[in-house]
């Protein structure tokens, strides 16, 4: 009897990880477009104006990187975004207002940065209230359901004068500061370039600062565990139910982080007006069901469920109108147009309304679909 | 006393207009499971065309020119749009139905500009006065009208050949297909009746008595109101529209008239949420299976 020998079966050479290849293409345009608009201040110098329609870009690519993030990754119809946004800009404007600036007014003083994280977090938990309802409902009684919200914020914002400051006047919404550093124009400015860096331009930065950040949070959670278990809902509930999600607090959960990037957008929204004031009606304003139908647009256009599609989607939508919009101020466009000839607004809705509709027929995927061909016509194919 | 019947009568009108509008959301997505967003901006267009024709054919031709122009409208959008989108779902078909909502909303009130009229001349801010209660007329002729209109609809999607090919193609598309129901018939003229029906609604909507808000963006969000008539009652089911359209209706008015009349637009959408969180299907609509 001999020992056994178990032998060690022959080493298999352990399958190595091919090395990582780096997208370089990519990086590299990354990189440039991050400069282009770190740089962007200084390439539009004194002409403000052009600042105005980037920031306004940025409202609406953060707002809708949340919604694309609860309509595509969730699959959950919400024409609610306009009251976050609203909620947002209002506790903005109440956590950080100065009872002493503005009498009748009801202004708790905190710390402007503790009151950007306060609205968003204010958001979060409004969207959280909603949940019960959000949680049983599906599809269109979904989308039906969720703009109750918007008619209520409507009346809310109207009734609630001492927080919102009525809809005649509105209130000033806080200088946003950052340890001492405001936000706002100063005589001694500090120059880059030669471009003084006055209010227009901080204000750029930092809402450059909140979309990226946005867009690299909306990034991970759609490539970790969260985003896996939104997309499982959406396919299928009872299949997800069956792997062990939990449903309701998925689509709970879901809701909540759309509703606090809303809320962020009302953030940048009141600073971008430099006003906090409710809407007059339900169909025109800057809180008003015509919002609700322009973020859905931007997610369609951008591709369901895309963040990236999203920035594009916000640039046709929100940067096209103030683009057209600047051009009337600037240049005279559309200046024989009085009462009844084709406007900025209406230009661009036009010009956004198609591409809805073009996109729905011929590319259900949106402008991401789109983007993923043209990298695909450029980056070589892997091989098997 | 006085007022609670005025209330009523101003309430059940308005319900039957928001009926005649939840009906027109319900056999369209019976017929092919598409949420129309598009239906405020076909009332529009009804709207300008009796706008556009009033003063030159009077007021009777132009009203019924209006309504088939409505009806027209909505069939092109279903033969040009819809019908070349078979492939694509139905959620993707309702978002269509936005842009197509965007587009032809703002050329129609860029088109109206400053104007914003009011088209219900015949009627319009001329009060009845029976037994010492004053009365809408609009909201009066509004409840005969639609009272006449959704009983022929429900008679005939009863009894009619075309009522009866219309509930066999929502049952199932395919048995229906076999048994040589048309399907993209059936479909067509769920939009022509549609849209006819938001052709009659408006010329009772963008009158001074129902809202005071002229035809233009006003009317198209007062459309949206006939969203929660619809979801309420339930999305595929035409009795459902009905009470839902009178639902809506009824809270409109009296919390108008008792709470306040900023509050009564919330008032009808939070009523619409309470209905859901106890009826996710609405109260008449289908409940929903998943099998597993």
């Amino acid at each position: 009897m001999s020992d056994t020998i178990t032998e060690a079966p022959p080493s298999v050479p352990r399958p190595v990880a091919a090395p990582k290849k780096r997208n370089w293409i990519k990086i590299a345009a990354t990189v440039l477009l991050v400069l282009f608009l770190v740089a962007l201040p200084i390439l539009t110098g004194s002409q403000v104006a052009y600042l105005k329609v980037a920031q306004y870009i940025l409202i609406g690519t953060v707002g809708g990187i949340g919604l694309t993030l609860l309509v595509g990754q969730a699959g959950q119809l919400s024409l609610a975004h306009p009251f976050f946004l609203l909620v947002g800009a209002v506790s903005y404007a109440v956590l950080a207002g100065d009872p002493a600036e503005s009498p009748g007014l009801v202004g708790l003083g905190f710390p402007p940065l503790l009151a950007v994280i306060g609205a968003v977090v204010i958001c979060g938990l409004v969207g959280l209230a909603f949940a019960p309802v959000a949680g049983r409902l599906r599809g269109i009684y979904l989308g039906v359901a969720s703009l109750s919200l918007v008619f209520l914020g409507l009346w809310l914002g109207q009734s609630l004068e001492l927080f919102t400051g009525g809809t005649s006047s509105g209130r000033p919404p806080p200088t946003f500061e950052l340890f001492g550093f405001a936000f706002s124009t100063t005589t001694p400015a500090p120059t880059i370039a030669g471009v003084p860096i006055q209010k227009q331009q901080r204000l750029w930065y930092l809402f450059l600062v909140f979309a990226l950040g946005a867009y690299f949070l909306a990034r991970g959670a759609i490539n970790s565990r969260i985003g896996r278990s939104w997309r499982a809902v959406r396919d299928n509930e009872a299949a997800a139910t069956a792997m062990g999600v939990n449903v309701a607090r998925v689509k709970a959960g879901a809701f909540t982080i759309s509703s606090a990037f809303a809320g962020l957008a009302g953030v940048m929204t009141a600073l971008w007006l430099d006003l906090v004031k409710p809407d007059e009606n339900e169909f025109t304003g800057n809180y008003s069901l015509t919002v609700a139908i322009a973020f859905l647009a931007i997610v369609i256009i951008g591709g369901l469920g895309s963040v990236p599609g999203a920035v594009v989607g916000a640039i046709v939508v929100y940067g096209l109108q103030q683009f057209f919009l600047l051009g009337a101020n600037q240049f005279g466009w559309f200046a024989d147009a009085q009462f009844g000839g084709l406007s900025a607004v209406i230009l661009s809705a036009f010009v956004y309304g198609a591409a809805v509709v073009l996109v729905v027929l011929f590319e259900p995927g949106g402008a991401a679909a789109i983007g993923r061909r043209l990298t695909s016509r450029f980056t070589p194919r892997k091989e098997r | 006393m006085g007022t609670f019947v005025q209330l009523l009568v101003n309430g059940l009108g308005k319900g039957a207009v928001y009926a005649l509008l939840a009906l027109g959301f319900v056999i369209i997505f019976k017929a092919t499971e598409v949420v129309n967003f598009a239906h405020g901006s076909l009332v529009l267009v009804g709207g300008y065309v009796v706008f556009a024709l009033k003063d030159t054919l009077g007021w009777v031709p132009a009203a019924l020119l209006g309504i088939i122009g409505a009806a027209l409208v909505a069939l092109l959008v279903e033969r040009v749009f819809l019908a070349n989108a078979r492939r694509a779902d139905p959620n993707s078909l309702a978002l269509l139905t936005i842009g197509l909502d965007v587009i032809i909303t703002e050329e129609i009130v860029r088109r109206v500009g400053a104007a914003i009229p009011f088209i219900g001349d015949p009627y319009d801010a001329q009060p009845l006065q029976v037994a010492g209660i004053t009365i809408f007329r609009t909201q009066a002729i509004a409840l005969v009208v639609g009272a006449v209109l959704i009983t022929a609809f429900l008679l005939a999607f009863r009894y009619s050949s075309w009522g009866v090919a219309m509930r066999a193609q929502a049952e199932n598309k395919e048995a229906a297909a076999l048994m040589g129901i048309r399907s993209s018939r059936v479909t067509a003229t769920a939009w022509l009746v549609a849209g006819a029906l938001a052709g009659v609604a408006v010329l009772f909507m963008a009158t001074q008595d129902f809202s005071g808000a002229g035809l233009g963006r006003g009317t198209h969000a007062i459309a949206l109101i006939a969203f929660p008539a619809a979801i309420l009652g339930g999305l595929d089911s035409t009795a459902g529209a009905v009470v839902g359209g009178i639902v809506v209706g009824l809270t409109e008015a009296l919390s108008a008239q008792y709470i306040s009349f900023e509050f009564s637009k919330s008032a009808v959408f939070l009523v619409m949420l309470l209905v859901l969180v106890i009826r996710p299907s609405g109260l008449f609509g289908t409940k929903e299976l998943s099998r597993v």
